[in-house]
C-alpha cells in the first residue's frame, strides 16, 4: 500500500537552479574555497607543521611576557596568574577562532589596490565568503591551540566556584567572543574599501583588542574600559563573563546579569558588521588596473 | 660614495610615499603604546624600581619601543622580503652585474628607510605618549644625540641580521622559515616584550650579550641616561662590534652564495 501511495505522488518539478539563501550560499562557497586551500596547504605537510608551530610560539610570547612579569610580582592589577591566564586564554581562543575563519580579511586592502578584487566580483559567489576564505591559513590553529592551553590552565588553577548557571557561560563566552572579533574583521574589511592602505588600523582593533583583553580591566584607565564596553564592545569577549565566573565584581559597577549578554552583543555586532560590509562593497570603485 | 647617498635618499623617499600607511602605522603604534604602558604601570605599581627603572623610565621604555619598532625593524619585514624574492626568481644575477656593492647598496637603502621611519613612525607616538603619561625625557640635547648614534648603530646591526636571513634563500630558496625564526628572536631578545634587565638569571645574561640588545635595549638605556662617559663608549663599541662581525659574515656568505649563482648559471 505504501509503495502505491508513494507512486501516486507526482515527482517534484526539477528546476535548473534552486535559489538558496545568501547565507547558505556564502557558507557553502566559504567551505569549498577553504577545502581548496587546505589541499594546497597539505601538499607541503612539513612546511605546514613548521609554520603552525611558529604561529604557536609567536603567540605564546605574550604569555611568556606575563610569566616573566609574574617572576617579579604576585598579582597584577589585583589579579593572580591563574586569573589572568583565564582572561588571556578566553580572549586568545576567541580571537584565534576569528582569526582562523576571518583573518584573511586584512588582505582586502591589497586586493583593492592591485585590482584583483574585480575577479571576485564577477564570480557568482558572495564576495565576503571569497575574501574571508582567501588563502585560508590552517597554521592559525597554532594560535587557537595556544589560547586553549592557557585557558585550560586558568580553568584548573583559578579558584572557580562552579554553579549550574556558570557552566553555559564558558562556551557562550568563547563562541560570542569569536563572533565579536569576527565582526571586527569584517568591519575592518569594509573600512579598507575606503582606506586601502590602512590594514594596520584594523589590526590595532583586532590584535590590539586581543592584547588589551589579556590583562584585567583594573589595569586600564576607566575611560578606556568604558570605551571597550559601550563603543567597541570588546569587554563582552571575556572581561564581563570571565569576571563573573571568578566571582569578581564587574568593571564600571555593572550588574552580574551583564555576563549573560555576550550572545546578544555578538548578534548586534555581526549585523552591524554586515551592514558596514554591504555599504563598503557598494562604494567600491575599481582601479581599472 | 655618492651613489650610496642617492640610494639612501631613494630609500627615504620610497617609504615617504605611503602616507596613509604611515598614518595607519602611527595609529597602531599609539594604540599598542597605550595598552603596554598601562600594563607596565600595573607592574611598576606593584614593584617600584623593578629592573632599575622608576615608573617614568619604564613608561618611556614602552614608547621608545613603539617609536623604534619600525626604525630598527624589530618584527622583520623590510628589504629582506624583496631580496629573498630576487634571489628566488634569479633577478639577483642582474644585481650582481651592477657596478655597485650589493651589501652596501641594500644597507644604504635600509638606512634611508630607517631615517624615514624614525621621523614618520617614531615622533608622533612618542608625542602622544608624553602627553598621556609622565615620561623621563632628557632635558639637554646631549642624551638625545647620544641616543641617535645608538639608534643608527642599532639599525646597522638590524640590517646585518636581516641581510644574513635574506642570503639564506640562496640555499633554502624559500626564506619564510629563516625570516620567521629571525622575527621570533628579534621580538624576544630586543626587549620589545619586556626590558632585558627583567629577564631572570642565565636567560637575562644571554639576552643582554646577543646582537638584538643593540636594537632597543641599549638605545633606550642611552636615552634614559644609564650609560654616560666610558659606559657610553662601551655601548657603542658593543653595537659596532656586532655590526662589524655580522656585516663581515654577510660578506663571506655573499661571496659563497655568488659562486653558487655562477654554478647555477643564474
Amino acid at each position: 500500500m505504501a509503495e502505491a501511495a508513494e507512486a501516486a505522488v507526482p515527482p517534484a518539478p526539477v528546476t535548473a537552479y534552486e535559489p538558496r539563501s545568501r547565507l547558505v550560499e556564502g557558507v557553502r562557497a566559504y567551505g569549498l574555497i577553504v577545502a581548496m586551500w587546505l589541499r594546497s596547504t597539505m601538499a607541503y605537510r612539513a612546511s605546514f607543521l613548521m609554520t603552525a608551530f611558529g604561529n604557536f610560539v609567536a603567540t605564546a610570547f605574550d604569555f611568556v611576557t606575563i610569566l616573566l612579569m609574574f617572576a617579579h610580582v604576585d598579582a597584577l592589577g589585583g589579579y593572580t596568574l591563574p586569573e589572568i591566564a583565564l582572561l588571556y586564554g578566553a580572549s586568545g581562543t576567541a580571537f584565534g577562532l576569528a582569526d582562523l575563519l576571518m583573518g584573511s580579511m586584512d588582505r582586502l586592502g591589497r586586493r583593492v589596490r592591485d585590482g584583483t578584487l574585480d575577479t571576485l566580483l564577477v564570480r557568482p559567489v558572495p564576495v565576503l565568503a571569497q575574501v574571508a576564505a582567501d588563502r585560508f591559513a590552517l597554521r592559525r590553529l597554532g594560535r587557537v591551540t595556544q589560547g586553549l592551553l592557557v585557558l585550560g590552565y586558568g580553568l584548573v588553577a583559578a579558584d572557580i566556584d562552579w554553579t549550574a548557571v556558570k557552566v553555559p557561560v564558558l562556551p557562550l563566552m568563547l563562541l560570542s567572543g569569536s563572533v565579536i572579533f569576527g565582526s571586527l574583521f569584517v568591519a575592518g574589511g569594509a573600512f579598507q574599501f575606503v582606506a586601502q592602505d590602512a590594514s594596520q588600523v584594523q589590526n590595532s582593533f583586532t590584535y590590539g583588542g586581543n592584547t588589551l583583553l589579556q590583562y584585567p580591566p583594573t589595569v586600564f584607565a576607566q575611560d578606556l574600559v568604558r570605551g571597550v564596553t559601550f563603543v567597541v564592545p570588546l569587554a563582552f569577549v571575556n572581561w564581563l563573563p570571565a569576571l563573573y565566573l571568578l566571582d569578581r565584581p564587574l568593571p564600571l559597577g555593572l550588574p552580574d546579569g551583564v555576563a549573560f549578554l555576550p550572545p546578544v552583543v555578538a548578534a548586534v555586532c555581526a549585523s552591524a558588521a554586515g551592514l558596514a560590509w554591504r555599504r563598503g562593497l557598494r562604494s567600491y570603485r575599481s582601479t581599472g588596473s | 660614495m655618492r651613489v650610496y647617498a642617492v640610494v639612501a635618499a631613494g630609500g627615504f623617499r620610497r617609504y615617504a610615499t605611503y602616507r596613509i600607511e604611515t598614518a595607519a602605522g602611527v595609529f597602531t603604534n599609539t594604540v599598542f603604546g597605550f595598552i603596554l604602558a598601562y600594563t607596565y604601570r600595573a607592574l611598576w605599581d606593584e614593584r617600584p624600581h623593578l629592573g632599575g627603572y622608576d615608573m617614568p623610565q619604564a613608561l618611556t621604555f614602552v614608547w621608545l619601543g613603539q617609536a623604534l619598532l619600525m626604525t630598527c625593524v624589530m618584527m622583520g619585514g623590510g628589504f629582506e622580503d624583496e631580496l629573498i624574492e630576487r634571489i628566488r626568481t634569479g633577478d639577483i644575477a642582474v644585481d650582481l652585474y651592477r657596478p655597485v656593492d650589493l651589501q652596501l647598496w641594500w644597507l644604504a637603502q635600509d638606512l634611508g628607510r630607517a631615517a624615514f621611519h624614525l621621523l614618520g613612525r617614531g615622533i608622533v607616538p612618542m608625542v602622544f605618549g608624553a602627553l598621556a603619561f609622565d615620561l623621563a625625557l632628557p632635558g639637554s640635547p646631549g642624551p638625545w644625540l647620544a641616543f641617535l648614534v645608538a639608534v643608527a648603530l642599532g639599525v646597522v646591526v638590524s640590517f646585518a641580521i636581516r641581510y644574513l636571513v635574506a642570503l639564506s634563500a640562496f640555499w633554502l630558496m624559500d626564506g619564510a622559515g629563516a625570516a620567521q625564526i629571525a622575527f621570533l628572536a628579534g621580538l624576544f631578545f630586543t626587549g620589545m616584550l619586556l626590558p632585558l634587565s627583567l629577564f631572570p638569571g642565565l636567560l637575562g645574561e644571554v639576552a643582554r650579550v646577543l646582537p638584538w640588545s643593540a636594537l632597543l635595549q641599549l638605545p633606550a638605556d642611552v636615552f634614559l641616561g644609564k650609560h654616560t662617559g666610558w659606559g657610553l663608549v662601551r655601548v657603542y663599541a658593543f653595537q659596532a662590534s656586532w655590526a662589524a662581525v655580522l656585516l663581515l659574515l654577510g660578506r663571506l656568505v655573499q661571496s659563497a652564495a655568488t659562486r653558487r649563482v655562477v654554478v647555477q648559471g643564474g
